[in-house]
């Protein structure tokens, strides 16, 4: 009996102490910001990685999330004569939640988990080790320009999603279905919030990509350094990261769109 | 040659963002109606404002011409005091325009319509509109009109 709740101590203490030190190694790559600034060519390198080669899977995932929004939000409208409002529905699900929410889980699929292997497997083969021996600090060198790059595409990713589908929502509405073009546009430009909409949705993209990010790097240098411990860090990164977007998701969306 | 490639899509990748960010804003939201804020208040009082809110439209003659910026409830003369925000572009108003709460359509939102007066005086900043009509409350209508036909 007193075993297990040992056993059940010694749980608790060591996520409390991962805990910690994701919030110490956080504190340390901010600290390490200064050196991005003095070597910019890293960053615009990692934001190649990260945010160019990620452009593609967000572009296409936009263009049909927005078609398959226009189609099924016709089918429901045209049923109260309401289908001009089709440009409302497609435009504030999309800036509001799902150019925010379904581009962070695609960017934790596609660049966190790569940033988890790649870092991870520089553990393993003791490169990091290494950088250290040669007094150069890795977390400067490698964690801080991976973590920048991660969270400066997320908004930028979020954003040209949000675009892509409210396009794709035009075709299908306005090109297939036979929307008003006039009416699809000016519904949406009178309810749609410059502040209220699309900032707020600014300002979910840039937290899931803090989080997202944070996430992915610290896996990569918390990981067991062999080939198991590597791939079950990209694992955890990806279902971390998922868990971690949708429940900050519920949470920002009550306090943004909570009071309406 | 290679850091050359990754930089120019790099730069790509950062005029894409600012562009669907300019789009986002210019094309999907109410960025270019903004300036209605720059308008003059004028308020009015009515017994009952039934769903209006907050932001929705003031048009005179179905021309959006400013928004509701807020609705308060007056204590004192135990009525709701709503204050209007009109374009300044829309200045030469009668005082004794009047103000009614009419519903876009069967199921629309509620705005808030003026009727311009004959009166030589203009609302200015601060003015009172006096005379208003409140907006329809569907049961008390359906109310009225079964109590009608019970008297018949």
């Amino acid at each position: 009996m007193l075993d297990r709740v040992q056993r059940l101590g010694r749980v608790g203490i060591a996520m409390l102490e991962r805990v910690g030190r994701g919030h110490v190694f956080l504190g340390n790559t901010l600290l390490g910001t200064v050196s991005v600034m003095a070597r910019l060519r890293l960053l615009l390198q990692q934001i190649y990685a990260v945010g160019v080669l990620s452009l593609l899977i967000i572009v296409v995932s936009g263009l049909f999330v927005g078609m398959v929004l226009g189609l099924q939000g016709y089918n429901t409208l045209v049923d109260f004569g309401a289908e001009e409002s089709l440009g409302v529905m497609v435009a504030l699900s999309l800036v509001r939640e799902l150019g925010p929410v379904v581009t962070a889980l695609l960017f934790a699929g596609r660049a966190g988990s790569a940033l988890t292997a790649e870092i991870g497997l520089m553990k393993a083969t003791e490169q990091l080790s290494g950088m250290e021996m040669m007094a150069v600090d890795p977390i400067r060198r490698i964690i801080a320009p991976r973590f920048w790059a991660g969270v400066i595409s997320m908004p930028v990713l979020a954003a040209i999603f949000s675009a892509v589908g409210v396009l794709g929502g035009f075709f299908v509405g306005v090109g297939l279905l036979g929307v008003d073009d006039g009416a699809f546009w000016s519904q949406m430009q009178a309810r749609v919030d410059l502040t209220d909409d699309i900032l707020n949705g600014v300002i979910k993209s840039l937290v899931f990509g803090v989080v997202v990010t944070w996430i992915a790097v610290f896996e990569g240098y918390d990981a067991v350094p062999t080939s198991e411990g590597v791939s079950r860090a990209t694992t955890r990164t990806v279902v971390h990261s998922a868990l971690a977007v949708l429940g900050l998701d519920f949470i920002l969306t009550a306090l943004m769109f909570g009071d309406e | 040659m290679q850091s050359r490639v990754v930089e120019i899509w790099v730069g790509i990748f950062m005029v894409a963002g600012i562009a669907a960010l300019f789009f986002l804003s210019m094309k999907v939201s109410n960025l270019n109606k903004f300036a209605v804020d720059e308008g003059y208040r004028v308020t009015a009082t009515f017994e009952n404002v039934g769903g209006l809110k907050v932001r929705a439209p003031v048009s005179v003659a179905g021309v959006r011409v400013g928004r509701v910026e807020a609705i308060d409830y007056d204590m004192t003369s135990y009525h709701a005091v709503v204050t209007l925000n009109i374009d300044r572009k829309y200045d030469k108003f009668p005082d004794d325009t009047s103000a009614s709460i009419f519903t876009s359509g069967l199921l629309g939102e509620q705005y808030v319509s003026l009727e311009p007066g004959g009166s030589d005086q203009v609302l200015k900043e601060g003015s009172r509109i006096t005379i208003v009509q409140d907006a329809v409350i569907m049961e008390q209508v359906i109310g009225q009109f079964l109590f009608n036909k019970a008297a018949e």
